[in-house]
């Protein structure tokens, strides 16, 4: 089992924020979203804002007026919906260069229910002109997503989540980590199922039970939402003629949304959702609550041979 | 401040005022009573207190100022044009699809340093961009100016409890105490007051003034700036409207626009300041 996303991305913020321009903010979740490895080690470039949310939005876009490479950390409930007005009005109007990290993101925040589960935290941020979107899917994609992210110049969503996931995307033969470029992760010809965050995980199960079952499943891990990657998600359509998007968020709004916009106007091949039903989350253990809201393999497996009885 | 530079500042806020009233004008739209209460404030700042440099609009140990009322963009601009960040005869495309000076402050425009509109959020990206001065050993100051109004939004006092636990000091933040808002007064709508007491209470230094009288303007922020381990705000006692009477207290000039006959009152009066002022 790997790390979890929040744990990798402390950690990788960390290693790669040596450069004097990167600042860090938290509000009062250093232990959380793990900003504190980076406290350590540049504690001059760390602030605690303390739980206001707004105001460490805003502080971070001064910040970045003045040249700052700003980075803000909450869970993703409140960097997403709490701030919306901030992050839209002061971060990706003028175009600076904030980064806002939302951690904890989707249902396996777990025991502490529905408040703290955001499942709209894609849909809101990918809404927004000049946003980028980026959802890794393991410790090993979000360490190089991290650093691709303080590379980029320009305001930027990214979503980590709670729970440790197994390493996936070291295992995937010239992986090179590019924002707006999706992943192949397995090659397929009669169905992809297009995933991002720990559905990935999901996805590469599903394909072991679709192969048990002689269906040829491709699976792509879509770790920026936005841009989306239109070309990959084309030739996908066109090769295998059937799409299966899955995510741990709703399915109104997110990267399914993302993925069927790109279809309806290019390719009209068969397609399914996995995700979210557009209801609330509620307290219990992760893998109880995937299980309950239908973020499963056998969820995928029976959405996977849907989109391809219609054919 | 000797006679000459009180003359020529009143002077400029003056200009200040014709001018954001004629962009307005022309435009069909705009806020002219939040407009014209903070016009000597802006004087003062920008032709008396602050380092910029119209010829270097983005060096790097410029002063900055985050308007947080930014519909007040008219009398920003004009101030800007005044100054010389960007040619007068530009305001005429004001709030038109082919401009850059949209209806509230806009980044891109040369001399603003950051968009607003939403309220309440300008005090938190001023004390972004103080700390940052702080934290980089710039040297330079962060100006908002606030609404009276604007405060009630609660980010306000989140930037308030900041700005006083980091001891924000390089950060001026100017209250414009006109008293009225868009539905009406401040006392029937939703009281912010007391003001200076509130800052007071989240370890700012206070300093109340009359915010039409560029002595007293003037005077704050050097105390301000003298002020070390604290941020200061400077509560004014303003007068929505201030420099043309049919304009002054009245709440439907928070947006609204003058009839024809209240034009012609507003320039000959503004006209009449200016030709006295220059004497």
């Amino acid at each position: 089992m790997g790390e979890s996303t929040r744990v990798a991305y402390g950690k990788a913020l960390a290693e790669f924020g040596g450069d004097e321009k990167i600042y860090v903010f938290d509000a009062d979740l250093k232990k959380c979203t793990m900003t504190e490895y980076f406290e350590e080690k540049y504690p001059e470039r760390f602030f605690n804002i303390g739980i206001a949310e707004a105001n460490m939005v805003n502080v971070a876009a001064g910040f970045a007026t003045c040249g700052a490479t700003a980075l803000v950390h909450t869970f993703a409930m409140f960097a997403s919906g709490r701030v919306y007005d901030q992050v839209r009005n002061d971060v990706c109007y003028p175009n600076l260069n904030v980064k806002v990290v939302g951690s904890h993101a989707g249902l396996t925040v777990g025991e502490d229910g529905a408040t703290h589960q955001c499942i709209e935290d894609i849909s809101l941020m990918r809404t927004i002109p000049g946003m980028t979107v980026i959802v890794p899917c393991d410790d090993h994609e979000t360490r190089l997503a991290t650093k691709a992210m303080l590379d980029f110049e320009g305001p930027c969503y990214f979503r980590t989540g709670r729970c440790n996931l197994e390493t996936v995307t070291d295992k995937c033969a010239d992986y090179k980590f590019e924002i707006g470029k999706g992943i192949t992760m397995v090659d397929g010809t009669d169905v992809t199922i297009i995933a991002c965050g720990l559905m990935v995980q999901e996805a590469l199960k599903a394909a072991d039970l679709l192969k048990a079952e002689g269906i040829s499943a491709r699976v792509i891990d879509m770790h920026t939402i936005k841009p989306i990657d239109k070309d990959l998600i084309l030739k996908a359509a066109k090769e295998t003629g059937a799409i299966v998007t899955a995510e741990e968020h709703n399915v109104i709004g997110g990267l399914g949304s993302a993925v069927a916009e790109v279809l309806i106007e290019n390719a009209l091949v068969p397609m399914e959702f996995v995700g979210v039903q557009d209801t609330f989350g509620h307290s219990a253990a992760p893998d109880v609550l995937l299980k309950h809201y239908g973020l499963t393999p056998e969820k995928i497996v029976e959405k996977a041979k849907k989109a391809i009885s219609r054919k | 401040m000797n006679a000459e530079k009180k003359r020529e500042l009143e002077l400029w806020a003056t200009k200040i005022r014709k001018t954001a009233l004629e962009t307005i004008k022309t435009a069909g739209s705009g806020h002219i009573g939040g407009s014209f209460s903070i016009a000597d404030i802006l004087s003062v700042l920008y032709f008396d207190k602050m380092n910029i440099d119209p010829a270097q609009p983005k060096k790097a140990d410029r002063d900055r100022l985050v308007l947080s009322k930014g519909h007040c963009s008219a009398t920003m601009y004009a101030t800007l044009a005044l100054k010389g960040f960007f040619p007068v005869e530009h305001l005429a495309t004001f709030r038109t699809l082919e401009s850059d000076l949209s209806g509230h402050v806009e980044i891109h425009v040369p001399g603003v340093d950051m968009s607003a509109g939403s309220l309440g959020q300008g005090l938190s990206v001023a004390l972004g961009m103080a700390m940052y001065a702080k934290s980089n050993n710039t040297g330079n100051y962060a100006y908002a100016i606030m609404g009276d109004g604007e405060i009630q939004e609660g980010q306000i006092w989140e930037a308030a409890m900041c700005a006083g636990h980091y001891k924000v000091d390089n950060l001026i933040a100017f209250v414009d105490n006109n008293k009225l808002q868009l539905d009406g007064s401040l006392d029937e709508v939703m009281s912010s007051y007391p003001i200076g007491e509130k800052f007071k209470a989240f370890n700012w230094n206070v300093i109340e003034i009359c915010g039409h009288d560029v002595e007293q303007i003037a005077a704050a922020i050097d105390l301000a700036k003298a002020t070390k381990g604290k941020p200061t705000c400077i509560v004014c006692d303003a007068v929505k409207g201030k420099g043309v009477s049919v304009f002054e207290n009245q709440v439907r000039f928070h947006g609204g626009q003058p009839t024809a006959e209240e034009w012609v009152i507003a320039f000959d009066e503004l006209n009449a300041r200016i030709a006295e002022l220059e004497g």
